[in-house]
């Protein structure tokens, strides 16, 4: 058994579970919600095993480092960053009908991972730039703010649908009458936004760190780290829109999915349109 | 604050409304910046956007935007609305945190929504310590007061949380100060002294010396305070060809003196003065430093000498030269000697670049290595505010935790006596969070009995 294994399966799990979720979304039997559970979580303990495999698999070729360092290894951390996240929100809010919308994530980040084209999902070696221990810290901290906000966005797609649900006056039991009530979706999307934004700013700062540590410059408006500045700035709006002025309902679940946009942009548009300090990444 | 709110600049930099239009405007606006590429010659602009565009661009600033005026002016406008908002509503704060809680009439607090009343039989003064002993036992530190027909309590925890958010607002100050601090551009144009704050970079040949460098912008020179030599310069590459690691080897001189002898590699600089030099890129060159050695005399020879060209070196009796090289790109990987100390025939052979090769020859045996000469791209910085940034940051993520996870939390606890028994109305508020409080508030009723 090796990483590539391991991770193929992964891909496999969250595929069933994407389909169990979207299957209880339609037909509303709590036991499709419960099985898609058990093989998300099997498929992250897989994926675990699978990185950590990786990791011990880079050592093995005599070039160790933490797995990563390039576009297919961060597609597999962000997918590893969704799960756990999304299943904390399960159990918390027992609402196990958020799969549907977070799962799909981790399932088209696997896929994306392992089929697109020019996509190398090969160990390879660092170069110099990224031999540094700042590399694990700053990864960490931005994919775990990139998880969050991609389950907010979900989250502010899943309030949008049953509100207009609710304005078409569609009946309990049509296809969004198993999602939670608008204000607890409202709730959960607001601490999502809130928990990302920390990790967000965590995973900026812990960049600009390392930046000074190997060129002198914390700061040098690369495409990626401003477009990483422009989603904190949504975000903050966000913030402080819900904060000072009380909006909540439509107007937070449009802003995060404009977030979540802005976080796609700066994690993938940046690598394929705009060039930078960061465009390794693409590789 | 009344007063204060008359005056409309104070009133439009303490809006929240300017607040959000300029995140967004700062959001909005940087894009550009990402699109456009930046501090490129002018001809570039012409090409790629027509000779009017270029024009309008270079009157806004767009070649270097994040440090045009108008980008500048924002930044100075949300620094003036983060004080400005901050300063007003601070003081509210401080009212709030420093408001006797004591002082309140106890039939108002029925009207609070997070409560529980208890029914006890029991003397009054028991129930009233037995309620300040609970709350102490949950970690609260209840004061009270006597209000006639009955005795209030108050506890409450983490009242400075309030402050969480100018921490963060605070924190962002502090970043600015430190990127003032620390901009080469203020050092010039402001303090008048370039050598405040700087960042530029140097080529040091290897085997040569430098006491100044070239500021970035400018290009202007400036100078270090002290000398730097580059030893040696080597790139070491993975099985696959790919480079593993560039490194200098550096030696500090000051007043003359050899003060300190280090090695750097990406990602591993050395401060020196409070001047970092980064290790950031190479050059190769056509020379060569060669070291030959005699082992018989114990003689040495170390120079840089350029390719096809007869060297004599007197005191070991030799003549040499590099005939021809083998080169990978730029990267010379092997080197043809030729090599003579005038006793039979010349010794003409393939080596390694930097491997040291045994050359025996009738007048005894000589160790020889040939080096392509490089030069070390040095980045250099002299941030006197990244300290400042790094403080800035800490206190960001410390605000923000204060500011989402932790709350204001209040509890009072009325004790009166009524149809001969002791009452006592709980009531809690928090100022976040409040469905969570509510929780933990009736679980820890739970307890008392």
């Amino acid at each position: 058994m090796n990483s590539s294994q391991l991770l193929g399966i992964t891909t496999l799990a969250y595929l069933l579970s994407s389909a169990f979720y979207i299957a209880l979304f339609v037909f509303k039997n709590r036991k499709l919600g419960t099985i898609g559970l058990a093989i998300t979580v099997i498929g992250w303990f897989c994926q675990t095993a699978g990185l950590g495999l990786r990791w011990y698999e880079s050592y093995q070729m005599g070039i160790g480092h933490a797995p990563l360092t390039n576009m297919y290894e961060s597609l597999v951390f962000f997918a590893w960053c969704v799960v756990p996240f999304y299943i904390y929100m399960e159990l918390k809010f027992k609402t196990s009908v958020i799969g549907t919308f977070a799962m799909p994530f981790a399932f088209v980040a696997m896929a994306y991972a392992s089929f697109a084209k020019g996509i190398n999902q090969e160990i390879s070696p660092l170069i110099p730039a990224l031999q540094s221990n700042w590399l694990i810290a700053h990864v960490v901290t931005c994919f775990i703010g990139y998880g969050a906000f991609a389950v907010a966005g979900g989250l502010g797609m899943m309030y949008l649908l049953k509100k207009s649900a609710i304005r078409r006056s569609l009946s309990a039991d049509s296809l969004t009458g198993s999602l939670p009530d608008l204000k607890v979706i409202d709730d959960m999307t607001h601490k999502t936004i809130v928990f990302g934004f920390l990790w967000l700013s965590a995973g900026i700062i812990t960049g600009a760190v390392w930046a000074n540590e190997a060129w002198g410059t914390y700061w040098s408006w690369d495409p990626k780290e401003t477009w990483s500045l422009i989603t904190w700035f949504i975000y903050a709006s966000t913030l402080h829109a819900r904060f000072t002025r009380g909006w909540s309902g439509s107007r937070i679940a449009w802003l995060s999915i404009l977030g979540f946009i802005a976080v796609f942009f700066t994690y993938f548009g940046v690598n394929f349109w705009l060039s930078g300090l960061h465009s390794y990444g693409a590789g | 604050m009344s007063q204060k709110k008359k005056n409309p600049v104070w009133a439009f930099f303490a809006s929240v409304k300017l607040a959000l239009f300029l995140l967004f405007i700062l959001a909005a606006t940087s894009i550009i910046g990402t699109i456009i590429p930046q501090s490129k010659p002018m001809d570039f602009y012409v090409h790629e956007y027509g000779e009017n565009m270029a024009r309008l661009m270079q009157t806004l600033g767009i070649p270097d935007m994040y440090n045009s005026w108008w980008f500048l002016g924002l930044l100075t406008f949300f620094s003036l609305n983060l004080i400005v908002c901050s300063l007003e509503r601070i003081p509210t704060v401080w009212k709030i945190i420093h408001k006797d809680n004591l002082d309140i009439d106890p039939a108002k607090l029925v009207r609070r929504k997070i409560k529980k009343e208890v029914t006890l039989r029991s003397k009054k003064d028991e129930v009233v310590s037995k309620v300040a002993s609970f709350l102490k036992s949950k970690g609260w530190k209840p004061e009270q007061r006597d209000k006639g027909d009955g005795v209030l309590l108050f506890a409450e925890k983490g009242p400075w949380t309030r402050f969480g958010v100018y921490i963060v607002h605070t924190s962002i100050l502090i970043i600015f100060i430190g990127a003032i601090i620390g901009s080469p551009t203020v050092a010039r144009k402001i303090f008048k002294n370039p050598t405040f704050a700087f960042k530029g970079s140097i080529m040091i040949p290897e085997t040569r010396q430098t006491d100044s460098i070239f500021a970035f912008d400018t290009g202007e020179k400036i100078p270090l305070g002290f000398t730097i030599r580059c030893n040696y310069f080597n790139i070491e590459y993975y099985p696959n060809g790919m480079p593993k690691e560039y490194l200098s080897d550096l030696t500090v001189i000051e007043d003359g003196r050899e003060v300190l002898h280090t090695r750097i590699e990406v990602n591993s600089p050395l401060t020196y003065r409070g001047i970092t030099f980064y290790q950031s890129s190479y050059q190769p060159y056509n020379d060569f430093v060669v070291r030959v050695k005699s082992e018989k005399t114990g003689a040495t020879y170390a120079s840089v000498i350029p390719p096809a060209k007869q060297i004599r070196w007197d005191e070991g009796g030799i003549t040499f030269g590099i005939l021809n090289t083998e080169r990978f790109g730029e990267v010379v990987r092997r080197v043809k000697v030729w090599f003579s100390d005038n006793q039979g025939e010349p010794s003409i052979f393939w080596i390694e670049a930097g491997r040291e090769a045994i050359i025996e020859r009738p007048s005894g045996k000589y160790a020889f290595t040939a080096k392509q000469l490089y030069a070390t791209g040095l980045q250099v910085a002299k941030d006197p505010g990244v300290w400042f940034v790094y403080i800035g940051c800490g206190m960001m993520l410390l605000g923000l935790m204060v500011a989402f996870f932790m709350s204001h939390r209040k509890i009072w606890a009325y004790v009166r006596e009524e149809d001969g028994a002791i009452r006592i109305l709980f009531v809690g508020s928090a100022n976040k969070n409040k469905l969570g409080f509510e929780k933990k508030f009736h679980e820890m009723l739970d307890d008392f009995s």
